[in-house]
């Protein structure tokens, strides 16, 4: 029998809203949580807003040695897999622990604590030949991301298939992918998958001003991220976590505790382009997206909402615009689209599960949430991308996709399961 | 059209950039005659890291590889991917001017990043300013640069992966690669891992490792199953591997077939970022797991390449891993440590050891270990020279990452049926 995968149990932490609920009010409110960075003094970087979270490990019962330990991403992901073991009411005890994995995503893994330490060690950037009698003690587990997944895995007592995921921006969407195909092949009946990051560091905010892919729209702070507006100028850096609980869907159905939806397509293609432009076509995009309406075996006018990467890049939102006509010919135009990230920003590995996220409880509640300040319409955007205001309108289907540097394209989709949860 | 061994993905071109060689056929040669690639550290690399000894790539000419304008963007660490890659699909033969480009996927290992470049990036900011960074910064750090690099560089718009599980990384690449062939049966796939974790904060990175040897001793710095044994060597490097289908092997007259990749399982300790878990219970069960999915019995397998830690605490888990998976067995089956030459690669240092087992399979030679670092231990046949006699058709390779990352995979002989 061919084996299908639930989603049984979501956690968020996200700028405005460090739980599921109150993410996905803020996303419905369209209100961003976006604000002048307060981490570090950016007053000389080109971009200086960010969305933030206001995180504190503490209220996530996670205790000062993990936090000391730990960098914030890799507490994020703690906070955000706490709050969906929980709401997935699954008792791992009583599983085969070699049959529980975790695939968690990210794109720039521990930069924060990177950076902090080599400030340290190279006297602020003075010394080359760097001193290690400075460095603290856990300074490896920043440098390989996999102690992300490592750290779920033991807090959680997962002994299966464990990795980090780190495709760049389609971070989010892959490691649910890998996940996805890691219960297809019955090598895991349960993974904790998803993604965090935490970007929002000197080193990564001059990478982007140094590309001019952020905005340098730093006033009014709530309307900076403008996806697909003729007078977007830029992505606004964000940072979070997003963790479902992916679980064989018979044996979700049999625990009567109502699934979320399931996973019924993932693909991935590559541009082969260029490592940060798009080519105007999507071509590749449109390609991803037919192999997992394929995988579905749906029809464009099945799909009830897409969550687009829409990060509000002038050459995102034109590439993506054109790879949805593509792939779903004149359907495209009827179809709710909207882009999250003006609420929450561009949390890079981590937005892909984040709007994973979103599309399960759009299925949840038959509600697509909406794209805030999108007020001046972009002829070159010209489908319904749900502007300002939520819309009610059940969703059988979801489809989101992402876009990343490398050149890397990420579709999903999502199908509500009968019975499921409202 | 004949099959070729069980059906399942082959391995069908191999290429490799190591501490002991540049090229596939010349790294082969310089394993079979033991030549080392484990010498000290310049002083401005290793600082005061302790750190003294390591793996590493000399008279590597990245302009041979990589072109003028494509390596002011990248770090050394995808340069050194590139040339694999290169070697690879110079050794499978294949025809990327009159392949569908859609039908070939990068997945790869990853575990640092791009150590150098970053670090010039920082000391930039943090010396000089936000607007001197690069604009290559946002794209040449990050751990997925080499896969969008590669896919780019050759035009490949099949999927794209990587997969991090510090030194199990290889195998838990090659495992998504196995996953993406049954889904996808059309692609072709280069498998790719490397590393270069030679910059001085890179060191200072790995400084606090209880598993790295302090010795400045090149005879003594990496002994694995030495009960004295002082810790492992880092080292740089990468190998690609392409992995296909046997129909697509058959389909394109591919000149070698080294072996098919029967299974791969991964596990993981779920018990300590840094400390050896009190049993090797994850590890055993990765072990039977690679075994049972690839239809192998233990008595079949005739070599084991093995994780070989170096530090005893590790490898006394791995040795008590094997005794319970093999029995009394185990001193009968050759144990090859070829990594002894090289030093241990991180996130590629798992697909070096598939490379060195397909090479073995192929050739019927069993790898041997660098001269002086081999130890005779009881029940425990660790090959010492290259044994050419032997009629190898199963062999296991063993992996694992800081972290508790635990990691096998069986290679099977095709040779029988394709030759």
């Amino acid at each position: 029998m061919t084996r299908r995968t639930a989603i049984t149990g979501i956690g968020v932490v996200a700028p405005g809203g460090p739980s599921r609920e109150r993410f996905w009010k803020r996303v419905l409110d369209g209100d961003p949580a976006v604000r002048e960075i307060s981490s570090f003094d950016a007053s000389a970087y080109r971009s200086r807003v960010a969305a933030e979270c206001d995180f504190a490990p503490a209220s996530f019962d996670i205790d000062a040695e993990t936090a000391r330990r730990n960098d914030r991403f890799v507490l994020m992901a703690l906070a955000a897999a706490t709050e969906a073991m929980a709401d997935s009411a699954l008792v791992l005890n009583e599983l085969d622990p070699y049959l529980v994995g975790v695939s968690l995503g990210t794109a720039v893994g521990a930069s924060l604590k990177l950076e902090r330490e080599y400030v340290a060690v190279s006297d602020a950037g003075r010394k080359w030949t760097v001193d290690g009698e400075r460095a603290g003690d856990d300074l490896y587990s920043a440098l390989v991301p996999s102690s992300a997944a490592a750290e779920l895995a033991t807090a959680f007592g997962a002994q299966g298939p464990v990795m980090t995921v780190s495709t760049g921006c389609t971070s989010g969407i892959d490691s649910l992918g890998l996940a996805h195909e890691l219960i297809l092949s019955g090598e895991a009946n349960v993974v904790i998958a998803g993604a965090s990051d935490a970007p929002i560091t000197p080193i990564t905010v001059a990478s982007f001003d140094a590309i001019r892919a952020t905005t340098p729209l730093n006033s009014p702070v709530a309307s900076a991220s403008r996806p697909f507006d003729a007078t977007r100028q830029g992505f606004v850096l964000g940072e979070g976590a997003a963790v479902l609980i992916l679980e064989e869907l018979e044996s979700a159905l049999g625990r009567n505790i109502g699934v979320y939806c399931e996973i019924t397509g993932f693909a991935g293609r590559a541009n082969a382009f260029h490592m940060t432009g798009l080519k105007a076509d999507g071509a590749e995009m449109s390609k991803a997206i037919g192999v997992v309406l394929g995988q579905a075996k749906i029809e464009p006018k099945q799909i009830g909402y897409i969550s687009a990467h829409g990060s509000g890049t002038k050459q995102n939102d034109r590439h993506e615009t054109a790879a949805f006509k593509s792939a779903l010919g004149s359907d495209a135009y009827c179809i709710p689209i909207s882009s999250i990230k003006p609420v929450v920003g561009h949390s890079l590995g981590a937005i892909g599960s984040i709007e994973m996220a979103a599309c399960a409880l759009a299925i949840r509640d038959g509600i697509v949430p909406p794209t805030a300040n999108l007020r001046v319409k972009d002829p070159e955007c010209d489908l319904d991308y749900v502007p300002l205001t939520a819309r009610e309108h059940a969703v059988e289907h979801a489809l989101s996709v992402g876009s990343g540097f490398g050149g890397f394209q990420s579709a999903m989709v999502l199908s509500a399961v009968p019975g499921g949860r409202k | 059209m004949n099959a070729i061994g069980t059906g399942c993905p082959v391995i069908s071109g191999l290429g490799v950039v190591s501490p002991n060689g540049i090229g596939t056929v010349e790294q082969w040669k310089a394993t079979l005659s033991q030549e080392s690639g484990i010498a000290p550290l310049p002083k401005e690399i290793a600082g005061n890291s302790g750190l003294r000894i390591g793996g590493i790539v000399r008279d590597f000419d990245d302009r041979k590889f990589v072109p003028d304008r494509l390596r002011v963007q990248t770090d050394r660490w995808t340069w050194l991917c590139l040339a694999a890659t290169q070697f690879c699909l110079d050794d499978a033969e294949v025809d990327l001017a009159g392949s569908d480009p859609d039908l070939f996927s990068v997945m790869t290992s990853s575990s640092t990043g791009g150590n150098v470049f970053g670090q010039r990036e920082l000391q930039s900011l943090w010396a000089n300013g936000p607007a001197t960074v690069s604009a290559f910064q946002s794209i040449a750090w990050f751990y997925a640069a080499t896969a969008g690099q590669l896919s780019i560089h050759y035009g490949f718009k099949g999927r794209c992966g990587v997969t991090v599980a510090d030194g199990a990384g290889g195998l838990a690449a090659a495992a998504a690669a196995l996953r993406l062939l049954n889904r996808e049966p059309d692609q072709r796939v280069l498998l790719a891992g490397g590393e270069a974790p030679f910059s001085p904060y890179g060191m200072v990175c790995h400084q606090k490792r209880k598993d790295l040897s302090r010795s400045s001793s090149l005879g003594s710095v990496y002994r694995p199953f030495a009960t004295n044994g002082t810790g492992g060597v880092i080292g740089e490097g990468a190998t690609t591997l392409l992995l296909e289908t046997p129909h697509s092997a058959r389909a394109r007259n591919a000149p070698t077939v080294y072996a098919e990749l029967a299974a791969v399982a991964c596990t993981h300790d779920a018990h300590h970022q840094t400390d050896p878990p009190p049993t090797p219970a994850a590890l055993c069960a990765a072990i039977t797991m690679s075994l049972h999915r690839a239809g192998v019995l233990a008595e079949n397998v005739d070599l084991i390449l093995t994780d070989a830690n170096g530090a005893p605490a590790w490898d006394q888990l791995e040795i008590t891993a094997l005794r319970q998976v093999f029995g009394h067995r185990l001193g009968q089956i050759p144990i090859a440590v070829p990594k002894t030459l090289t030093g241990r690669l991180n996130s590629g240092a798992a697909l070096l050891d598939l490379a060195w087992a397909a090479q073995a399979v192929y050739h019927d030679v069993i790898p041997p270990s660098a001269p002086g670092c081999a130890v005779r231990r009881p029940g425990l046949d660790v090959v010492v020279e290259p044994r050419f006699e032997a009629r190898l058709s199963t062999v296991l390779v063993i992996a694992r990452g800081v972290g508790g990352f635990n990691a096998a995979a069986v290679l099977r002989s095709t040779k029988q049926v394709y030759r």
